[in-house]
């Protein structure tokens, strides 16, 4: 009966597992495949010969590449920083109990709910040169002294990194608030009638007790953040002079715009090989508790 | 007592300014929606539109966004009910297997989530090219699917295991088959587990920007997300009509969180609190 049982848990299990095998895995597979091999769109006479090497030693000898993953680790670490802390103030205010609490959970789920591509063209167009609101705000109305924020280099990847800072403070709130609200009421009072202070009680018991949580929602971010793409595509097209061409957009340009298949699926394999890592990282720490804590 | 009421005052600021931050970006933008070309550009800006509608007629007439509209919806929908399917399935399965052993697929079938799309892109277009799916609601369906699957089978095994076995061995004696207590008791009791698992599927597919850019190369098979990137003027950049598009893209997300947000929270949660 019991062996019976299990196989037909196994037969239910076939049907997703084909899929994410098909869909998931198998491409991972070929795509480090392909980054052994020359394979050009548009060209297929040249067949796809093995080059061995030659597309991650081109790759470490690209000025482009190099530059692109030096400022997505900017991007990441920025972005992520101010996410977490954002998200941290953010959870620590909703966790209390105030009026209009559900109201205020409503309104920071929006950010997070709406499509990155809007939160990009709405970012572009407050930050418009000519009539753009964030301008108006600056310099009021001297236009003559307007900046076309996307259009320099340092601004631009700045507008980007505020842009996803908006964008999914939120989630890293969630996150957070979901372990702030593990903990229980009672240490906080007991703590009062030690004579804590506020920071004390923060220091003390949120501190190490939030700690999980924080984790989970910077690796969560961080993995998040590597693979970047919507908001530079919208706002800047990577652009002024490659300042915003993060690791995921250039991967895209020279896959899909260019052709060049294997060298992009070089860059693609990098990426992949940076998340994986932080991925493993993040299953070592957390992965272990996962059923515990439900059962 | 002072103390108190300090307390009181940093909550209200904290309050308003998080409403001013989360809020009032997006209410910049799409209100601008409702304001005429001339309100648009104006300098000082005109805050409060004149609730024009003008952009909205020509979002539908010259940009014809109901194509993008319409295939969002069925991409997105689709996406959501197979996702349902097959996740409700994988869940059950995994809900009931040893705990060990489905610890150990669970992980992997998360994994599959934590990969960059570019990693899989090139492979999954090389794939629909090969077989004539480019441009078609099934060669983005089915990528959407295998990209919900793993936070909707993770849900759903949460919420499975909550059901007590008995339940179940009650109504395999009363001659029960094995679907029909799929169907008839375990699928009711987990409504609101589907539900979160549905909704976030929903938002995912809904959202996604990425792989529709790739694989919908045609304007009559795009969906919302890339329509409203790809956006083109004549001259200028049409930000009414971006605007547009934008408010009725986002109308109905921000519709799902004022009414599920307890729902979204949970779900989005489930991974950070049982870890």
């Amino acid at each position: 009966m019991i062996e019976r049982d299990q196989r037909l848990y196994f037969a239910l299990l076939i049907p997703a597992s084909l899929l994410l095998l098909f869909f998931i895995v198998v491409p991972i597979g070929e795509s480090i495949f392909l980054s052994f091999h020359r394979l050009i769109i548009g060209l297929p006479q040249l067949q796809n010969p093995f080059v061995g090497l030659d597309n991650y030693r081109e790759l470490l000898l690209d000025p482009v590449a190099r530059h692109s993953f030096l400022i997505t680790c900017v991007f990441v670490a920025v972005s992520t920083f101010f996410e977490l802390l954002l998200g941290l103030s953010m959870a620590l205010l909703i966790n209390h109990r105030f009026p209009g609490r559900g109201a205020l959970r409503a309104c920071v789920l929006i950010p997070w709910a709406i499509p990155t591509v809007v939160a990009a063209q709405m970012w572009r167009f407050l930050l418009n040169d000519a009539y753009g609101m964030i301008n108006y705000i600056v310099f009021g109305s001297i236009t003559s002294s307007y900046i076309p924020w996307l259009a320099r280099p340092k601004t631009a990847l700045g507008a980007i990194i505020i842009a996803d800072i908006w964008k999914t403070s939120s989630f890293a709130a969630l996150i957070i608030l979901a372990g702030l609200q593990v903990i229980p009421e009672e240490l906080y009072q007991a703590a009062k009638v030690d004579g804590a202070r506020v920071w004390q009680r923060f220091r003390y018991i949120t501190w190490p007790l939030i700690r999980p949580a924080l984790l989970v929602a910077l690796l969560f971010r961080t993995i998040d953040a590597f693979r970047v793409f919507d908001l530079p595509f919208v706002m800047t097209q990577g652009g002024p002079a490659d300042a915003t061409n993060v690791l995921q957009l250039y991967g895209y340009k020279k896959m899909f715009v260019e052709g060049w298949m294997g060298y992009g699926s070089a860059i693609s394999v990098c990426i992949f090989v940076i998340v994986l890592i932080l991925s493993i990282t993040y299953v070592r720490m957390v992965g272990r508790n996962l059923f515990e804590a439900s059962s | 007592m002072r103390s108190e009421s300090l307390k009181k005052a940093t909550i209200f600021c904290g309050v308003i300014l998080t409403a001013i931050f989360s809020l009032g970006p997006f209410l910049l933008f799409v209100s601008s929606a409702f304001k005429t070309q001339g309100q648009l550009t104006a300098i000082p800006p005109q805050w409060l539109p004149a609730f024009s509608l003008e952009f909205f007629a020509s979002a539908f007439k010259r940009y014809r966004i109901i194509g993008y509209l319409l295939n969002s919806t069925i991409v997105a929908g689709s996406t959501t009910l197979i996702t349902m399917f097959l996740g409700t399935l994988a869940g059950y399965a995994l809900a009931r297997l040893p705990r060990q052993l489905a610890q150990s697929i669970l992980i992997g079938i998360l994994a599959c989530s934590m990969f960059p799309q570019i990693s899989i892109a090139g492979p999954i277009w090389r794939f629909l090219r090969l077989v004539g799916w480019l441009n078609t609601y099934q060669g983005l369906i089915l990528p959407y699917v295998a990209l919900t699957l793993p936070l909707s089978v993770w849900i759903l095994t949460i919420f499975f295991q909550d059901i007590p076995r008995e339940l179940e061995s009650a109504a395999l004696v009363d001659g029960c088959t094995r679907f029909g207590i799929l169907g008839r008791i375990i699928l009711p009791i987990s409504l609101p587990g589907v539900f979160t698992a549905a909704i976030l599927s929903f938002i995912y597919a809904w959202n996604e920007f990425f792989l529709a850019l790739l694989i919908m190369t045609d304007p009559s098979m795009q969906t919302m997300p890339v329509g409203i990137a790809l956006f083109q003027g004549e001259h200028t950049i049409p930000w009414g009509e971006i605007a547009a598009a934008s408010f009725i893209t986002t109308a109905p997300l921000v519709f799902m969180v004022l009414l599920f947000q307890g729902r979204i929270i949970s779900g989005l949660s489930a991974g950070a609190v049982k870890g």
